[in-house]
């Protein structure tokens, strides 16, 4: 075992252990930044895989963008926090389906590894460019690239019209929803009768139909 | 390097997001497990790309995991637009309570 090889343990144990905290934590926020922990510790497995350009792109995709925007979806919707509000009545199901599935595949990829159908070892890492990738991007890859790029436009597009409000143009006054926390002031002594979406407030809790 | 231990990760990683996308019920949640998915199936294809065919030319496992990580940021960005008109429309952001297509 090298040096190489205690250093790649270290990471997975970091990544794994961030995983299963971002599953199982009662706390919404503190699920979130597990899933940023784990992202990094992915793109740690990255480079020690001599896969550097991919680590970047993880790193700024996913901890830089993707766990900011899961920040945000957690903290726009306010839900609930505690693991009865979080996790349903199907959490035996999920460990049965969860663990058997990982007891098969780890077992045959065992199995494959030590019946040699990767091949023999030693394997070596191979170092592949950025300047390698991106000539196999505009070489053999660019039409999935432009694809990819049009659906990014779409994405984004689309994005921005599910979650625009209806009601809500520009110089428009917008339905407000409060939230109830308790010591806000009565809505017509702050707003002075502005419209305002009580019953929403009213189920802010989230959980009631 | 074996590939063993790349291998094994991934394959714990996506088990756990599919212990999530079961047994959570908040959405926001439910998306954090997909990423989680998406994340070892990468792991999978970086490893086999560096470990087995590291002469490939067209480099193609690295390439895959690139669209993975581009196809993945624009499901969060229109799932997350989705949960977003679901909380304004119902107020809830859980998976149970939202059955209207159910059969």
């Amino acid at each position: 075992m090298t040096g190489h090889d205690v250093v790649f343990i270290l990471i997975g144990l970091l990544t794994a252990g961030g995983a299963l905290p971002t599953v199982t934590s009662k706390n919404l926020v503190h699920a979130a930044l597990f899933l940023a922990v784990t992202l990094a510790g992915i793109a740690g497995v990255f480079l020690t895989l001599a896969a550097d350009f991919l680590a970047l792109v993880q790193l700024v995709v996913y901890v830089g963008a993707v766990a900011v925007l899961f920040l945000f979806g957690l903290m726009l919707t306010r839900a609930p926090i505690g693991r009865e509000a979080l996790d349903n009545q199907n959490r035996g199901l999920a460990i049965v389906v969860a663990g058997s599935l990982f007891v098969v595949l780890s077992g045959l990829i065992i199995q494959a590894v030590a019946t040699g159908a990767f091949g023999q070892g030693p394997f070596e890492i191979g170092y592949i460019g950025i300047e390698a990738i991106g000539i196999a991007i505009f070489a053999d890859w660019v039409l999935p690239f432009e694809v990819l790029s049009m659906l990014l436009l779409a994405a984004l597009i689309g994005a921005i019209v599910l979650a625009r409000r209806e009601d809500g143009d520009s110089g428009e006054e917008a339905m407000t929803t409060r939230i109830a926390l308790g010591d806000a002031p009565p809505s017509n002594a702050l707003s002075g009768g502005k419209k305002t979406d009580d019953e929403a407030a009213q189920l802010g809790t989230g959980g009631a139909r | 390097m074996s590939p063993l231990g790349p291998l094994l990760l991934a394959t714990f990683l996506f088990c756990v997001g599919i212990y999530g996308v079961i047994a959570r019920r908040n959405a926001v949640l439910v998306l954090i497990s997909v990423e989680l998915m998406l994340n070892a199936v990468n792991i999978n294809l970086v490893a086999f790309q560096n470990l087995l065919f590291p002469n490939d030319p067209a480099v193609t496992g690295m390439m895959f995991a690139l669209f993975i990580i581009g196809v993945a940021a624009a499901e969060v960005g229109v799932g997350l637009a989705i949960v977003f008109n679901l909380f304004r429309n119902r107020a809830t952001v859980n998976v149970d309570d939202v059955d209207l297509m159910r059969w």
